[in-house]
Formats: C-alpha cells, structure tokens, sequence
C-alpha cells in the first residue's frame, strides 16, 4: 500500500517540527502543509475539531493530534526504523514523564518568564530556574537525555535546546546560562548541531525576526 | 522475583483511582497508603520531587508518577491479561489522544465548580457541559470509549464518576437528563468489579468536596 503522510505545521512551532524530526528519524517521507493560524484551513478544522491546532498527522486520511501522541504512534508504526521510545518499560515511564514534564510544566513557565511582565514573570524566572535544574540533574552529562543517541525527551526539549536561545537573545531574560547549567547548555550545543534537528529547525535568524516583529506589535 | 508494589495515593484521588483500577484489572497485589496532602510524607517528596503529588507507583523500590504514565506502564509490565491499550497503533493514538483530552479539561473546569463562585461558576458550568457533550459524542453508540472492550480511555475518565453527585450538586444540573449516555456507559463500567471495588461512594465523595469547597471559598 502506498503510504500517505501528511503533517500539518507552523513553522516557528516547536510542536509541529517535534513531529517533522521525528519523521526524519525514521526516514518517512511526508508532505508539509504550513498553517496560517489566524485562518485555519477547512482540512485542519476537519482533522482537529477537538482543538484546532497543529500539529496533526494525517496517515492514509486518517488524523492523529497532540505532538506527544503522534510521537509514540510514528514509533509505533515504523518499529523497525530509529527507535524514538526505549524498549524497557520503566525507561519508557521515564521518558514520556520527561515529555511530559516539559509541555505541562517548562513550556509555561519559560513563556511567561520571558514573554510575561512584572511580578508574574518574576515569579516565572524563579520556577523555570527550578524546573531547568530538574532537567539539568536528569541529564547529568550524558549526550542526549535518551542516552547515546537522541530520544523521545530531547525531540520534546526542542523548546530549550533551540526556542530558549531565540526567547533569550530578543526578550534580554537570561535563563539558561553555562555557569548554571553546564549540561544543559553542552546538550543543547549538541542538539541544534544534530543533523536531523538542524534540518527541522527554523533558521535562527528568521526566527529571531519573527520574534522582534511579535514583541513590538504587542 | 518477588515483586513488591506500593502505591501512595488518596482515596478520593480521580487519578489515584485510575491506577487502582488498572491494577485491579490485572490482579496485581501491592500495599496501599494513604497521603494526607496537608502534611505530606518523606516517601512521597522523595519519591515524586517534581511534582510532589499522589498518585505514585513504586515498582521494586522504583517510583513511576502521573496516573496515565501508570496506567501504560502497569499495563506493558503486566501484559499477561487485560490487555488496556488496544494493540493498533491508530487506536492506541486514539485512546492516548482522549485520555489526554479528559487530563486537560476535565479536572481543571470541574473543580472551578467547588472552588469558584458567581459568574467564573457559571462559565464553568457551562464549560463542563460542553465537555462531557463533546465526550457522549465521542463513545456515541459504542458500549466502551476503546470499543467493544473496556480500555484505557475508560479507565482515564470512569473514575470521575465518583465525583458526578458533586459536580451536579455544586453545578445544579443532572448528568442523567443532560448526558444520560454517558450514565449508561459508567454504570456498565461500574459492572465490572475493579471498577466498582475501587469507585468510593459519590456521597463521601461530595463531603470531601465541600472541605475542599470550604478551604477555598472560607464559607
């Protein structure tokens, strides 16, 4: 059967470049359909009536949303490729924990430390501060939070191994600096150096624009 | 190897009682303790230092946290029976996706309905409602979230029906009259004895709403 993936994205958002990454890693090919998000397409409409966001994954018409979900059913479906999910039950408890942790919790309190103002983003910097350190002691020096080779925890760290640096050098907030976070910082130097992620990662200087462009528009 | 399973949690805990059940399906034995959430033990902060919250699973010395994360780990480790997520990989993303879903929305409106007061507690209701709509359309005429078997997704929200008397009293609405099928698949799920074994009683579990009620709003 001729398999049709399709990914629906915006290309500064590091949830839909989770799923291109991964598609990568397993060498699917797959059609990219850029979302404007202030118009929506009927076909994103109609394959995440639930949310309305990207990233969606169509796999032969059939839709699959939330970037953590479709992460583990890319790895589900090619078994045989670059595996995303270690094979051992508790390391796979670990890492959709990590994922996990970064959406719900890193995610949040990075976007209000450098986008929030006052007190709230304050308070922000303190909690993302805590929150880098439970990252950063997880890794201690190892190369990729899922060993020697990338895993589902460092597709899903995208936001501080890249959109942090961008967040930092626009906004001024500094959050993740060497002295603080020596692992962290080696790991996201290895990160955007990787050649898969490098090919999934919007050009720094475009991103850095975008940025500027939104944080004088507010 | 003996396996030893401790779980820390609190009974009136939607999410505590998720893992219960998934261990229940597979008739696996561990040790229960109860958490006062007030005063927190060694155990759990040392156990769950991220979050510092219940439920957590301690496998041979090894702790596991957040329900759902539980729930598929209990379920890859004891794969002999009751299989809880289905075995293709589009359904499994399916019961993943709505189970995440009811993590989302679920809990953080429906605790607005104890905790909040004039017109954020309208909105909530409102909100609510609409969420257990958009939930009855997803079972629609399927007697289970996964299908024809009990499942993951099932797991993930059963377990707030033990909260349904609170949510309708401090909401002032009927689930029977506004999602009856969303009763008729609780009480088919109540059918099954993990489930009813573990579900506590909606009335205690509306006194244990209203302490919750009283702490928040001092009345």
């Amino acid at each position: 059967m001729v398999e049709e993936v399709v990914v629906f994205g915006v290309w500064v958002s590091p949830y839909s470049r989770r799923v291109e990454t991964a598609l990568r890693l397993k060498g699917v090919p797959y059609k990219y359909i850029e979302e404007d998000l202030g118009n929506k397409s009927p076909l994103l409409l109609k394959y995440n009536p639930i949310h309305e966001k990207v990233p969606v994954l169509v796999h032969n018409g059939n839709p699959i949303a939330e970037s953590l979900v479709i992460l583990e059913y890319i790895d589900e479906t090619c078994p045989q490729g670059f595996p995303i999910l270690p094979k051992d039950p508790y390391e796979r408890a670990t890492a959709r924990f990590g994922s996990k942790f970064i959406d719900d919790k890193c995610m949040p309190a990075i976007t209000q430390a450098c986008w929030g103002e006052g007190e709230a983003s304050d308070k922000a910097v303190e909690e993302a501060t805590e929150l880098l350190m439970f990252m950063e002691n997880e890794l201690k020096e190892n190369r990729f939070f899922g060993g020697e080779r990338i895993g589902m925890v460092d597709i899903a760290a995208n936001i501080v191994g890249f959109w942090l640096g961008t967040f930092e050098q626009v906004t001024g907030v500094e959050l993740m600096t060497r002295d603080k976070f020596p692992n962290l910082t080696n790991w996201s130097i290895e990160f955007v150096r990787n050649n898969v992620i490098k090919e999934n990662l919007p050009p720094r200087e475009e991103m850095i624009s975008y940025l500027r462009k939104k944080r004088s528009a507010r | 190897m003996a396996e030893k399973v401790v779980l820390l949690d609190l009974w009136a805990s939607m999410f505590g009682m998720r893992v219960r059940v998934a261990l229940a399906e597979k008739g696996i034995k561990y040790e229960y303790r109860e958490e006062d959430l007030k005063n927190k033990s060694d155990l759990l902060l040392q156990m769950n230092p991220v979050h510092k919250k219940i439920p957590v699973l301690i496998h041979n010395g090894k702790p596991i946290c957040e329900s759902l994360i539980i729930v598929q780990y209990i379920d890859e480790v004891w794969n002999d029976k009751s299989p809880l997520l289905p075995s293709d990989p589009y359904k499994r993303a399916q019961a993943r996706f709505w189970a995440d879903f009811v993590d989302k929305k679920v809990y953080d409106t429906g605790r607005k309905l104890w905790s909040t007061k004039g017109e954020e507690h309208e909105t909530a209701k409102k909100e609510l409602l609409e969420i257990f709509k958009t939930l009855e359309e997803e079972l629609g005429e399927k007697p289970y979230f996964g299908g024809e078997t009990f499942g993951f997704m099932d797991v993930a929200f059963v377990t707030f029906y033990s909260w349904f008397y609170a949510f309708e009293t401090f909401g002032e609405f009927s689930m029977e009259a506004e999602h009856p099928k969303i009763i008729a698949w609780a009480k088919r799920c109540m059918q099954k004895e993990s489930v009813a074994k573990t579900l506590p009683d909606q009335q205690k579990v509306y006194e244990f709403a209203l302490g919750l009620r009283k702490r928040f709003l001092g009345e």
